[in-house]
């Protein structure tokens, strides 16, 4: 069901093909991994083994002997800036007295062969002093400081209304998400090539070209000018390509070697060497009166940062804004804080701040319905916030807000049938755990469950957000150059029909992806690239539009005011004029450009209490799963999710239905089978074995119940990002299912098998207390 | 420590005898097919044989090219997704890819249309449950498999359709 309430577009809104889709399939599109250059070396990364040491000494002797090394570098080959980092530079690009975190890099090495490189690696001896490592966030806030800038990475409260207000029905819990990894497919690659002038080349997978170029020149210590970077193809990225993984080891290679270096990440160095979701840990009270209307929301949360700031202090905001859920709330405190330890350093991932978030205050919507003894769905709907209510932050919803339709939509659509397990034979594939697992059929039971959420999009709290976009109109062929990344989204298709819709043409060209000769597009992250990427294009074109308008005035000799723009051609108000404007362009044997930044509406910084407008558009999401589940082992098996979806205008529809299901599995993954497992600051499981991603197996069919269309005032075409919301709801929903299946109080995402199995193992009593954890 | 021993050897791929000079022994099929004969359309997402990004038929049977060392496979027939599509055109089920939607990133893609490629060829009209378990060994990180069981449903119906109106 598509819910419209905007007028249908001649090209925007049509499943046009991706123009990279058949190069992706016949194998020829160029990856980052995929580069070569003659000559060129392979690079590698020293990593430290250890979550906290003190470097005593590092010996490069044994490398630089070997045949076919051929450079080494340490801290001190650093000519610019010894740190970096995408909010404030407080990683060092190289460790020189300790490291942090496992994984830190040391040293990096250039070699003729990916072999080679790697044994030289390994022959840097590092002799390490190994000091206590601070794992556990809460520890972090009291301990020694694991870096001079402190253990407290971020911190916001929200205080709202009333504090000492409380309803009839209050209900506790305390809820914890764990450390999730993006898990794309290509892992981290790039070339980079000297120019022989002391500048620089980089063809690299990543999110956001202009903040690698910042960084990448501020520690090579080169103009900014001659580090010149450029988007190689990227395999997936999900938040973990925002932070620089390579970039400046590998130009400091090539730099010192004069010559190409390529470096490719394995998997498990891809595992230890970008960020990852953020654990959380939080503590949640909801009041409401007895006709269920909520009170006052409670909670405190506390995030695991890891050893370096990366993104968490936009995550942490993320979590105080939306702790609450989509739901009108009088009344709250929140206290959020973001620690910094000796884990892996966490940052971007799809939905970051929302997604933790959600697992909690749904689960205490349900626990909330449960004490009242009302529908969840009945007690979500009284609460739901609509148009014109404001957040716990003070800030009034403009626009769209369907969270009633949404809810309405995914929780009254069809069910699927009921197995009949008397009659399933054991080793059935839908069975909980597939064929492989012994499930036993008569000891399977369903569950149902539901969940909201809601996120911003683009970037808030007064970033200043914008994305430049040019336009040039030849001979009736259209060129759009911005250095926005495609990461797999679709962008490149999107900007294809903006311009297309603009300019009443097919013949669209987009220009690769770089740093040279154009400005920032800002960041392929928050759901921002198809409104702001988008919007710059669109105004681009549009500026083109306008020119070429005037000038078919003057070559036709009419006023300029007898012809308009209208569905992407020029027309004149007798109808003697009517041409696409690209066509128009052409006729006029001129080159038309255009150069546009686009920007949003400015935010506003949270204050203290965590009160301002801090964000320009908000999205939100509903789910519902369905599971059934194998009460003696454990097993989940996710039978069917069901979504709908606030996405403002569909630009593509088949491309949407791709990041609705591809985000939905990431949240499903993320609920009963991704975590990263980090034990005294090690990841314990730095492995497609070890960390399992849904397969084709695992992922049940995704059922779009609502796309609800209504335009959004102030974006262009009124469209809503959609890159994230589908992640945002779908674990929450999962677990809610699980807890209805099993009357197990599930609090934990992922759950794993035994908190299942084991609160239920006789001599337990079900859905007493929180099943998996308890707060420490 | 010493120079690595150097091998050359000789193997066929895709129909054609391409030779490899000076290779080490530790190097996988995958990395001699990309990176010493440029057949960069077989991908290398995690090379622990967990993901079938690197799937290729030997002899041919679907293998996982990463875990097999490419001089161990001498004498073997192997076949790559460039070898699917000789005339370098696109084969109706890399078109069925593209028009369902199943490409977005397409890190994963090469690895799916060699697996389906196989799986078509043994098993011509496939259940969803066929399909999902012959796919279950390539993960795709993008697109939560529901346009890739679409674009395998419509490939095994043009396949059909094709063979029905053969002469
Ligand atoms: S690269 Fe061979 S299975 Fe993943
Ligand atoms: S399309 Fe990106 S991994 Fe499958």
């Amino acid at each position: 069901m598509i819910v419209t309430k905007a007028p249908p577009l001649p090209r925007l809104g049509k499943s046009l093909r991706r123009p990279d889709g058949m190069a992706k399939a016949r194998g020829v599109f160029k990856f980052s991994s995929d580069l070569d250059e003659p000559g060129m070396l392979w690079g590698h990364l020293v990593r430290s083994p250890h979550p906290a040491a003190r470097i005593a000494e590092i010996d490069i002797s044994p490398a630089r002997a070997m045949a076919g090394a051929a450079a080494v570098l340490l801290a001190g080959d650093v000519p610019g800036r010894p740190t970096y980092g995408l909010n404030y530079p407080d990683q060092p690009v190289f460790a020189s007295d300790e490291v942090r975190h496992v994984g830190e890099v040391v040293a990096a090495v250039a070699a003729d062969h990916p072999l080679t490189a790697r044994r030289a690696a390994e022959a840097v001896a590092v002799r390490y002093e190994v000091g206590e490592p601070v794992t556990d966030p809460e520890v972090a806030l009291r301990a020694a400081p694991v870096h001079p800038l402190g253990n407290v990475l971020a911190e916001q409260r929200v205080v709202r209304g009333d504090v000492a207000a409380e309803g009839d029905v209050v209900v506790e819990g305390y809820y914890e998400t764990g450390m999730q990894d993006q898990a794309f497919l290509g892992t981290e690659a790039a070339l980079a090539v000297p120019d022989g002038q002391g500048g620089i080349d980089i063809y690299v997978a990543t999110q956001w070209l202009h903040i690698d170029q910042d960084q990448i020149s501020a520690s090579l210590g080169v103009p900014h000018d001659q580090v010149r970077v450029h988007l190689a193809g990227v395999g997936g990225s999900f938040g973990a390509r925002e932070d620089l993984s390579m970039q400046i080891p590998l130009c400091l290679l090539a730099l010192r070697t004069g010559r190409a270096v390529k470096m490719v990440f394995g998997r498990e160095e891809s595992f230890l060497g970008h960020v990852h979701r953020h654990p959380a840990r939080m503590w949640y009270r909801h009041s409401a009166d007895r006709s269920g209307r909520l009170v006052k929301v409670e909670a405190r949360i506390l995030l695991d940062g890891g050893a370096y700031l990366s993104s968490s202090p936009a995550v942490l905001s993320n979590v105080a804004c939306f702790a609450a859920g989509p739901y009108r709330v009088p009344n709250a405190f929140v206290e959020a804080t973001c620690a910094r330890t000796n884990n892996p350093p966490c940052g971007a991932m799809r939905g970051f701040g929302s997604v933790q978030v959600c697992v909690a205050h749904e689960a205490q919507m349900d626990r909330l319905a449960a004490a009242l003894g009302m529908d969840p769905i009945e007690l979500r709907r009284r609460n739901a916030l609509r148009p014109g209510d404001d957040l716990v932050t003070g800030q009034v919803l403009e626009g769209a807000v369907p969270v009633i339709e949404l809810l309405e939509a995914c929780s009254s659509a069809p069910l699927p049938p009921e197995r009949h397990w008397e009659t399933t034979e054991p080793g059935d594939l839908a069975l909980p755990g597939g064929s492989g697992r012994a499930a036993e059929p008569l000891r399977v039971r369903r569950g149902v469950g539901v969940a909201l959420g809601f996120k911003n999009i683009m970037f808030s709290c007064a970033f200043d957000d914008y994305s430049v976009a040019r336009c040039r109109l030849e001979g009736g062929r259209v060129t759009i150059t911005t250095a926005a990344a495609e990461v797999g989204q679709g962008l490149v298709t999107l900007l294809h029909q903006i311009a297309g819709e603009v300019l009443g043409t097919d013949e669209v060209v987009l220009a690769e992806a770089s740093t040279v000769g154009i400005g920032s597009a800002g960041s392929t992250s928050a759901s921002r690239q198809s409104v702001m990427t988008g919007g710059a294009v669109q105004a681009a074109c549009q500026a083109v539009a306008d020119a070429v308008l005037a000038a078919t005035a003057a070559r036709v000799g009419v006023p300029r005011a007898s012809l308009q723009l209208a569905g992407g051609r020029v027309v004149s108000d007798d109808g003697c004029v009517d041409v696409p404007v690209a066509e128009a362009g052409a006729l006029c044997g001129e080159c038309f450009e255009e150069t546009v930044t686009y920007q949003h509406a400015a935010t506003a910084e949270l204050d203290e209490k965590g009160q301002g407008d801090a964000h320009v558009a908000f999205v939100f999401s509903a789910h519902r799963a369905v599971v059934d589940v194998d009460v003696d082992l454990g097993l989940v098996k996710v039978v069917e999710m069901t979504t709908a979806q606030d996405v403002g205008r569909v630009l593509n529809p088949l491309q949407l239905v791709g990041q609705i299901e591809g985000g939905t599995s990431q949240g499903v993954g993320f609920a009963v089978m991704e975590e990263l497992i980090v034990e005294h600051g090690r990841v314990r499981n730095p492995s497609f074995t070890d960390y399992a991603i849904p397969t084709a197996l695992d992922m049940p069919p995704v059922r779009i119940a609502a796309l609800v269309q209504e335009p959004q005032p102030g974006l262009p075409f009124g469209a809503k990002g959609a890159g994230e919301p589908p992640a945002i709801s779908s674990t929450a929903a999962v677990l809610a299912a699980v807890r209805d299946a099993t009357g197990v109080a599930v609090n934990r995402a992922p759950v794993h098998p035994p908190d299942i199995a084991l609160a239920l193992a006789p001599g337990t009593r079900a859905g007493q207390g929180d099943a998996g954890v308890t707060p420490s | 420590m010493s120079a690595p021993e150097l091998l050359s050897y000789r193997l066929w791929v895709n129909g054609h005898a391409r030779e490899v000079e000076g290779g080490r022994l530790e190097e996988s099929l995958l990395y001699v097919l990309r990176e010493r004969l440029g057949l960069t359309g077989t991908k290398n997402a995690c090379e622990e044989g967990e993901c079938g990004s690197c799937s290729v038929l030997v002899d041919g049977r679907l293998e996982c090219s990463c875990t097999i060392l490419a001089a161990s496979a001498v004498g073997r027939d192997i076949v790559t997704l460039e070898g699917l599509s000789p005339g370098g055109g696109a084969t109706a089920l890399q078109l069925a890819f593209v028009e369902a939607g199943a490409v977005q990133c397409g890190f994963c893609t090469p690895g799916l249309v060699v697996a389906v490629t196989d799986l078509l060829a043994r098993v011509p009209e496939p259940t969803d449950d066929e399909i999902r378990e012959a796919i279950s060994g390539n993960l795709c990180r993008c697109t939560g498999y529901g346009r890739i069981v679409e674009a395998v449903r419509r490939a095994a119906r043009a396949q059909a359709a094709g063979m029905r109106t053969a002469p």
